[in-house]
């Protein structure tokens, strides 16, 4: 048993080192993606280089989308008729793609950041 | 329905490839079935529950309620599979013993199968919760559109399945005196993996630092989203694009297992010095 008690101690440990309070982040630095009949809109969002960003999609429709975006390194499943927030960058200048993973054939989106 | 099926075998994968290795680390363990069948059970139902609460849990912790869930589940698994591993070097030799003995199950009572269950129902919990809605998703789109999709969805199940037997099958073919430390090996990878997982998780919900974007990127090579990358990530914990923290728990997960294992070997060999007559003794009946 003594053994099992190392290991939790030695998990909270390596846990509760890296905890740091998340950065707040101004309004304007919000974006937001909406997902309607399992296309994005918008389809091709524009954002700032080299600056944390927080990610709103909404998703509009009554089925759940998962976002999934190799480029951006984010999966992440939104439920029908909710959203998702996701905090990303800071970004180089490029273009990331995304998918709607459940929808790929219409759901297809990218962020340019500039 | 074949993209249907591919989502579905995605998703399946990694947890039938868990349950294969934890099933081939019990082997021989009296009983097994019925505490792997209650952790995949538990697995499924929480995911139910997840699936059903999922817009909750998103909106949970300003939004990062799901990435903190992820890594909680990883976590857990992590530690329950170190722990496995460590109780391994102290009873694995006498199992393997037993396995050489006689080729029937042995009841070994001590084995902490509640660990191992533990460990599958959070594999089957985390990948069965994004099926079930991506399912639910499926039949809410209407009768015409479902149908064809049930198709997609069960042969992604099957051949998900099929890959986790085939994989339990061939960690059968390894002589017995080896099987558990190669499953054990196995786990400590599958733990380093599952911890760096967790790590990416707690980046994305801006918990840790990602102390640098993409250490490497082998995307071009083997890609994260294919069969391979899928099955790589799992064994190993393979990343085309890691942050520099991930490497950092791998490490520390196989530096923290390694080391436990090792001063529990190191004990046991010591006590086992101490009381030589009686181990020659017992070997000789």
């Amino acid at each position: 048993m003594k053994q099992f008690f190392y290991f939790i101690m030695i998990a909270f440990l390596s846990g509760g080192i890296g905890l740091f309070t998340p950065d707040v982040l101004s309004a304007d630095d919000t974006y937001t993606i909406s997902i309607k009949d399992h296309r994005f809109d918008p389809a091709t969002l524009e954002v700032p280089a080299g600056k944390k960003l927080k990610l709103i999609v909404k998703n509009l429709d009554a089925t759940p989308e998962e976002f999934e975006s190799h480029d951006l390194k984010r999966e992440k499943v939104i439920a029908g008729k909710s959203q998702a927030i996701m905090t990303i960058g800071p970004l180089k200048p490029g273009t990331y793609k995304f998918v709607g993973e459940y929808h790929e054939a219409t759901a297809q989106g990218r962020i340019v950041a500039k | 329905m074949l993209a249907t099926a591919l989502i579905v075998f995605r998703e399946v994968l990694e947890a039938a490839l868990v349950v294969s290795i934890v099933l081939a680390a019990t082997r021989s363990v009296f009983r097994r079935g019925v505490w792997v069948g209650s952790g995949v059970l538990g697995g499924l139902l929480g995911a139910v529950g997840v699936a059903l609460f999922a817009d909750v849990l998103s909106a949970a912790a300003a939004g990062a309620g799901q990435e903190i869930f992820n890594a909680v589940v990883l976590f857990i698994a992590v530690i329950m599979l170190g722990w496995h591993n460590v109780w391994m070097t102290r009873h694995g030799r006498e199992l393997a013993a037993n396995l050489k003995n006689a080729g029937e199950a042995v009841r070994i009572g001590a084995k902490p199968m509640h660990v191992l269950a533990i460990v599958v129902g959070m594999a089957v919990l985390r990948e069965g919760s994004e099926l079930v809605l991506f399912l639910y998703g499926v039949a809410a789109s209407g009768p015409g559109e479902a149908s064809g999709m049930l198709g997609g969805a069960l042969a992604g199940l099957g051949v998900g399945a099929a890959t986790g037997a085939a994989l339990y099958f061939g960690l059968l073919r390894i002589p017995s005196r080896h099987l558990f430390s190669v499953t054990g090996w196995m786990i400590l990878l599958l733990a380093a993996g599952m911890a760096s997982q967790g790590a990416a998780f707690l980046v994305q919900a801006d918990i840790l630092p990602a102390l640098g974007e993409g250490a490497w990127d082998t995307s071009a090579l083997i890609s994260d989203q294919g069969v391979a990358g899928k099955v790589l990530h799992t064994l190993v914990g393979y990343t085309a694009r890691p942050y520099g923290i991930q490497l950092v728990f791998y490490v520390a997960t196989l530096i923290a297992i390694g080391a436990l294992m090792k001063m529990t070997n190191g004990a046991q060999q010591a006590a086992s010095r101490t009381d030589a007559p009686r181990a020659t003794l017992q070997r000789s009946n």
